[in-house]
C-alpha cells in the first residue's frame, strides 16, 4: 500500500491546479483527445464496465451498467447530470475536486457524456459552494475556449454543452430523481421508479446522473485504462457472483473529533483505523474513539470494537452498517454522548425529509420529538423500544419509501441503539430517575425549535 | 387474455389494458387500500398505503415473489402477475403507515364534516394495530385557513396531495401547493391567488380525509343520515352524473358520480352548488285555474280531467311547448297528450338558454354553454312527431297570428326565461296551460297555472350534447300539492296507476328509431343513442 500514488487528488495542492494550463501540463485531456480520434461511444462503455468502477455517490452502484440502460434506438436528447449536491454530512470530496481540480471532472463528463450519447450536460452544484461554482465555471469558459466543449469538440461530430445549476440547499436533491425534479424547476420530491432515470428522466428523456467523484474516476480509467483501475483496490467474492468488487482509487474524508481531518487518497478497502490513525493523525487530545461513522451520517455508526472494518463497499455493510456511502468518515472520541450524536442525527434528517412518503416524513419527526425529549431529561426506557421500531420501520422494510434517503434516516438510530444501548439506558435512567421505567404517553415537549 | 393472481383468486383482463395492482385487485374484489393514488390523477406512490407483494408466476406455474413490498398504485400488471394482499408483512406495512399518518392528527372526528366517510377512519378500523403508542401527547389543535373556495384544516392533512394534482392536471389552474418541508409541511395557496375554479369543489371530494371542507356542506348534516341517489345534473348540456345526497326530502349535497363516458370523476361547482333553487321559497306550487279574475285552487285529483276539458274547450287548433329541460318521457307524454286531443297540435322546443361558450379544461372535463339538459333529447321526440322541430320563436310567431287557441307551455327554467313582451302574445289563446318551476310573465296569464318538478324530483332520461341517454330516479318528493309533469302527462293521456317512466321510455325507445338503442337495461352510466344507427 505504501506505494500508492493519489490519482485523484495528484494535483491538488499545485499552483493554480484549477486552471486549464495546469491542468494540460500534466496530461490534461490527453483522454479525451485519444477518445475522440478513433474511440466510439460502445468502446468507451466497455471500458468502463471493463472497469467494473462503482459509482461514488453512495449506493455503489456499477457506472457501465447504469449507463447501459440506456435505451439503444432513442433519438434523443440523452442527458448526463452530475451530481455535485454533496450534502451528506460528513461528506466534502467534491468539494476539493471542484475547487482545486475542477478540469479532471470536466473531462470526465465530456468523456461521460460521449460514452452516453448525451449533448447536454448539467452540473448540479450544491449552493454552499460558492469557490466550486466560480472554478467549475471558469473551467467551462476555459474548455469552450479551447474547443474541448460547444459544438463539434475537437473538430469531430460530439458536441456537447456543460452547464451549471447551482441547488438551494437541500439534502434530497442529492437523490438522482429529486435532482431531476430540481432541475426542471420543480419541488425536489423524488420520483417513483420505474420508470428509471436511464428510460424517463430529465424533462422526460432518458438521463444519467452520476457523481463528481464518479467522473474523475473515468477520466482516469480512459486515460490509464481498466487494468490499472482494478489492480486497485479490493476484488471481488468470488463466492459471490452477485458482487462487483471494489476497485478503484477512492476519496476518503475524515472529519470529527482527530487531528488532521480532511481529505485523503486511498485504495477502496482502507480499514478504518488506518484512515483515522494514519491518516487523521489519530484522535485529538490523546483520547481514544468511541464510534466512527463510516461513510456519511446515514450510513450509522462502527463501534470502536469494529475499525478494523475494512472501507470498501462491502466492509461497513458486515459491520451493521448501511453500507459505505459516500466514504465520509466522522470521528467521534471517548467523551461524546451517543445520545448528542442521536440528536443530531434525528434533528438533521427530520429537518431534511422532503415529506412526499409518510413513513419518512412522520418517523424522522417522531424521533426527533422522542431524542429531544430524552435530552432535556423527561425519556422514559420505553422511548428507546419505539425508536428502535421506527428505525425498523422506515428502513429496514425495503421499499417502505419512494427513495433511499428514508434507510439512511433509520440507520444512525438503528446502529446507535444497536452498538450503544447501555450507555442510553444509562442516560434515561440518570436524567429522569423517578420516570424512566413509565410505559405512559408523555407530555411532548413544547413546539420544536428547529425547523 | 393475460392472468392474473390476487390472493389465490384468478382474473382474467384483456391483452393490452393497462391497470395497475389496484385496480386489478378490485376486480378479483380484493380492495388495496390507498390515499394518495386517484384514477384520474398522476401516479406519485407517497402515501405508502399500497403497498402489497408482487410476485410472477412463470409458465411452468412456479411462482417467485419480489423481496420488497411494492406501492400497487405504480405496479402495472402482466400476465402471471401475483399480488399477495394479506400476508403479515403487508399488514405490518400498513399498520405502520396508519400509525404514521395518526401521529400528528387530530383525531377530531366528532366534528369533522368527513367521519363517516373517511378514509383514516375506515383503514385504521381495518388496517390499524389496536395499540396506540403515540409517545408524546400534544395539546389538541384545529387550525384551519381559508384557501378560497374551500376551507382548509390544516392538521387533519394527510399530505397525499391529491388536491394539488387535481388544479395541476385537471382543471389546469395550479392554485394550490406543498408549503414547507417535511413534518412541516402544509397545504396552501400563494397569497392574493385563492383556489377559485370552476372545478374547485372536486378537491374536497378528492380528499380522503377532513382536511378540505366544502364551504357549502360544513356543518350542514352527518354523512351517515344522508341517502344519495343517481342523478344527472341538469346545469347544461355535459349532463354530468351525479349523487344527489338528501335527507328528508331536502337536498343538502350534490357529488360527481363516476361515469368514464361524461365526467368521469368531476362535476363543475355550478352543477354541484346549483341545488338551492330546489328548496326555494318562491317555486310555484300547486295549481289554480284563473276564470274571468277569479284564481280557483285546483284539487290534486281529477286534475288531468281539468285541463283536459280546458284545453278541448278552447275550440281550435292546440300548441304544446316542449321545454329542454323535460325528461324524453315527459316530452313524449306531453306531445302524445296534446296530439290525442288534437292531431293537427303545434308541437315546439322551448327556447334554448346558451351562456357563453363551451369551457374546456385541461383534464378534457368540458361545461357546455348551452344550459339546460335535454335539448337534443326534446328534439328528437320532436322530430318523431312532427318530422322536424319548431323553434319556440316560430312557435311564439303562431300564437301572435292567431292560429292557436289553447296551448300548453311547459318551463323548468331555473332562471328567468321568457319576457313580458314575448309573454303578451299568448294574451290572446283562450285556455293556457303553464307548468313551471318559478312564477313568470307567461304563467301569470296561465289559465291553469301548474307548479311542477325540480331536477331531483323526476324520474326519466336526459339525452345529453354526445347523444348519450342517462334514466334516473326521483331524488326527493316535490313540495306538498305539486305534481311532476311526469304524473300530470301520464293522466293525461288516460293512462292507470301512477307514472313510471321505464314504461314510457320502452314504449317510445321501440316507437322511435331514434330512441332504439335504449331498448331492454342498459347501465348506470347511459347508453349512446348513436350506437344501433351506426349498426
Amino acid at each position: 500500500m505504501a506505494e500508492f500514488e493519489p490519482v485523484l487528488l495528484a494535483n491538488v495542492g499545485k499552483d493554480n491546479s484549477h486552471t486549464l494550463k495546469a491542468y494540460e501540463a500534466v496530461g490534461g485531456y490527453r483522454a479525451l483527445r485519444e477518445t475522440l480520434k478513433d474511440k466510439s461511444p460502445d468502446d468507451l462503455i466497455t471500458t468502463v464496465r471493463a472497469s467494473n468502477l462503482r459509482g461514488r455517490g453512495g449506493a455503489g452502484f456499477p457506472t457501465g451498467l447504469k449507463w447501459s440502460f440506456l435505451p439503444d434506438d432513442h433519438p434523443g436528447p440523452v442527458y448526463l447530470c452530475v451530481n455535485a449536491d454533496e450534502s451528506e454530512p460528513g461528506t466534502f470530496c467534491n468539494r476539493v475536486l471542484l475547487e482545486e481540480d475542477p478540469h479532471q471532472v470536466l473531462e470526465g463528463t465530456i468523456l461521460s457524456s460521449f460514452a452516453t450519447r448525451a449533448s447536454t450536460a448539467y452540473v448540479y452544484l450544491r449552493y454552499e459552494y460558492p469557490k466550486s461554482l466560480a472554478r467549475l465555471q471558469a473551467a467551462i469558459d476555459e474548455c469552450y475556449g479551447a474547443g474541448y466543449l460547444g459544438k463539434n469538440v475537437l473538430g469531430t461530430d460530439f458536441s456537447l454543452d456543460v452547464y451549471v445549476h447551482r441547488g438551494a440547499a437541500a439534502y434530497v436533491c442529492g437523490e438522482e430523481t429529486g435532482l431531476i425534479e430540481s432541475l426542471e424547476g420543480k419541488r425536489a420530491w423524488p420520483r417513483i421508479k420505474p420508470p428509471f432515470p436511464a428510460v424517463e428522466g430529465l424533462f422526460r428523456k432518458p438521463t444519467v446522473v452520476n457523481n463528481v467523484e464518479t467522473m474523475a474516476c473515468v477520466k482516469h480509467i480512459v486515460d490509464r485504462g481498466p487494468e490499472w483501475f482494478k489492480s486497485i483496490g479490493t476484488p471481488a467474492d468470488p463466492h459471490n457472483p452477485r458482487d462487483p468488487g471494489s476497485y478503484g482509487p477512492k476519496l476518503y474524508q475524515v472529519s470529527g473529533h482527530v487531528n488532521r481531518p480532511g481529505v485523503y487518497e486511498a485504495p477502496l478497502g482502507l480499514p478504518c483505523r488506518e484512515l483515522v490513525d494514519r491518516f487523521a493523525g489519530g484522535v485529538w487530545k490523546g483520547r481514544k474513539v468511541k464510534a466512527v461513522v463510516p461513510g456519511g451520517l446515514s450510513t450509522g455508526l462502527l463501534a470502536a470494537d469494529q475499525l478494523d472494518t475494512p472501507l470498501d463497499f462491502d466492509g461497513p455493510v458486515q459491520a451493521g452498517c448501511l453500507g459505505l456511502g459516500t466514504a465520509g468518515a466522522i470521528v467521534l472520541d471517548e467523551t461524546y454522548p451517543i445520545i448528542d450524536f442521536l440528536y443530531n442525527s434525528c434533528r438533521f434528517f427530520a429537518h431534511e425529509s422532503c415529506g412526499q412518503c409518510t413513513p419518512c416524513r412522520e418517523g424522522t419527526h417522531w424521533a426527533l420529538s422522542m431524542v429531544e425529549r430524552i435530552k432535556a431529561g423527561r425519556g422514559r426506557l420505553k422511548d428507546l423500544e419505539l425508536l428502535g421500531e421506527i428505525g425498523d420501520s422506515i428502513g429496514i422494510i425495503p421499499g417502505t419509501t419512494i427513495c433511499g434517503l428514508a434507510d439512511g434516516a433509520a440507520w444512525p438510530i438503528k446502529t446507535a441503539l444497536a452498538k450503544f444501548r447501555d450507555e442510553l439506558e444509562d442516560y434515561v435512567k440518570q436524567t429522569n430517575p423517578a420516570g424512566y421505567a413509565d410505559i405512559q404517553p408523555a407530555i411532548a415537549m413544547p413546539a420544536m425549535t428547529t425547523h | 387474455m393475460a392472468t392474473i393472481t390476487v390472493d389465490g383468486i384468478e382474473i382474467e383482463i384483456r391483452t393490452g389494458e393497462r391497470l395497475n395492482a389496484i385496480e386489478a385487485a378490485a376486480r378479483a374484489g380484493v380492495e388495496i387500500p390507498h390515499y394518495c393514488w386517484h384514477p384520474g390523477l398522476s401516479v406519485v406512490g407517497s402515501c405508502r398505503m399500497c403497498l402489497v407483494e408482487i410476485g410472477t408466476r412463470d409458465p411452468s406455474g412456479k411462482v417467485s415473489m419480489g423481496p420488497k413490498l411494492m406501492p400497487a398504485c405504480n405496479t402495472l400488471v402482466r400476465d402471471g402477475t401475483v399480488i399477495v394482499t394479506q400476508s403479515e408483512k403487508v399488514q405490518h406495512a400498513r399498520a405502520l403507515v396508519e400509525e404514521g399518518l395518526l401521529l400528528r392528527h387530530p383525531v377530531d372526528c366528532p366534528i369533522c364534516d368527513k367521519a363517516g366517510e373517511c378514509r383514516l377512519q375506515d383503514y385504521y378500523f381495518e388496517y390499524g394495530q389496536a395499540e396506540g403508542r403515540r409517545a408524546d401527547i400534544r395539546p389538541f389543535t384545529s387550525r384551519r385557513r381559508d384557501l378560497g373556495d374551500v376551507t382548509f384544516f390544516t392538521d387533519r392533512c394527510i399530505l397525499c396531495t391529491r388536491c394539488v394534482r387535481f388544479t395541476r392536471e385537471i382543471s389546469g389552474t395550479s392554485e394550490l401547493m406543498v408549503r414547507d418541508r417535511g413534518a412541516h409541511e402544509e397545504i396552501d395557496i400563494v397569497e392574493g391567488f385563492p383556489l377559485n375554479n370552476k372545478l374547485s369543489g372536486n378537491v374536497v371530494d378528492l380528499c380522503p380525509v377532513g382536511a378540505l371542507g366544502d364551504k357549502d356542506f360544513l356543518y350542514k348534516q352527518r354523512v351517515w343520515f344522508m341517502r344519495r341517489h343517481q342523478g344527472v345534473c341538469t346545469g347544461c348540456a355535459t349532463g354530468c352524473s351525479i349523487w344527489v345526497e338528501e335527507n328528508q326530502d331536502r337536498v343538502h349535497r350534490i357529488k360527481p358520480r363516476e361515469n368514464p363516458e361524461v365526467n368521469r370523476w368531476w362535476i363543475c361547482n355550478d352543477g354541484r352548488y346549483g341545488y338551492p333553487h330546489v328548496h326555494d321559497p318562491d317555486r310555484l306550487v300547486g295549481a289554480v285555474h284563473r276564470d274571468a279574475g277569479r284564481t280557483v285552487p285546483l284539487d290534486f285529483t281529477g286534475l288531468a280531467a281539468r285541463l283536459r276539458d280546458g284545453l278541448q274547450a278552447s275550440g281550435g287548433t292546440l300548441g304544446a311547448v316542449l321545454s329542454p329541460f323535460l325528461t324524453v318521457e315527459e316530452a313524449y307524454l306531453l306531445a302524445t297528450a296534446i296530439r290525442q286531443l288534437d292531431s293537427g297540435a303545434v308541437l315546439a322546443i322551448g327556447p334554448v338558454p346558451v351562456v357563453g361558450e363551451d369551457e374546456r379544461f385541461p383534464g378534457g372535463f368540458t361545461i357546455a354553454a348551452e344550459k339546460c339538459p335535454n335539448r337534443l333529447g326534446v328534439e328528437k321526440v320532436l322530430a318523431h312527431f312532427t318530422g322536424g322541430v319548431t323553434s319556440f320563436d316560430q312557435f311564439v310567431a303562431k300564437v301572435g297570428e292567431g292560429a292557436l287557441t289553447g296551448a300548453w307551455v311547459s318551463g323548468g327554467y331555473r332562471d328567468p326565461w321568457i319576457e313580458e313582451r314575448t309573454a303578451e302574445k299568448f294574451a290572446r289563446l283562450k285556455t293556457l296551460v303553464v307548468q313551471d318551476l318559478f312564477p313568470s310573465p307567461l304563467s301569470k296569464r296561465a289559465t291553469f297555472e301548474l307548479g311542477g318538478a325540480a331536477f331531483p324530483e323526476r324520474d326519466g332520461s336526459y339525452v345529453n350534447r354526445q347523444h348519450r341517454l342517462q334514466s334516473v330516479g326521483w331524488a326527493i318528493r316535490p313540495p306538498a300539492g305539486t305534481r311532476t309533469e311526469g304524473s300530470i302527462l301520464w293522466e293525461l293521456c288516460g293512462r292507470e296507476g301512477l307514472y313510471n317512466a321505464s314504461v314510457v321510455l320502452q314504449e317510445l325507445a321501440r316507437k322511435i328509431p331514434a330512441f332504439g338503442a335504449a331498448v331492454g337495461d342498459f347501465s348506470d352510466i347511459g347508453i349512446d343513442l348513436r350506437l344501433n344507427q351506426l349498426a
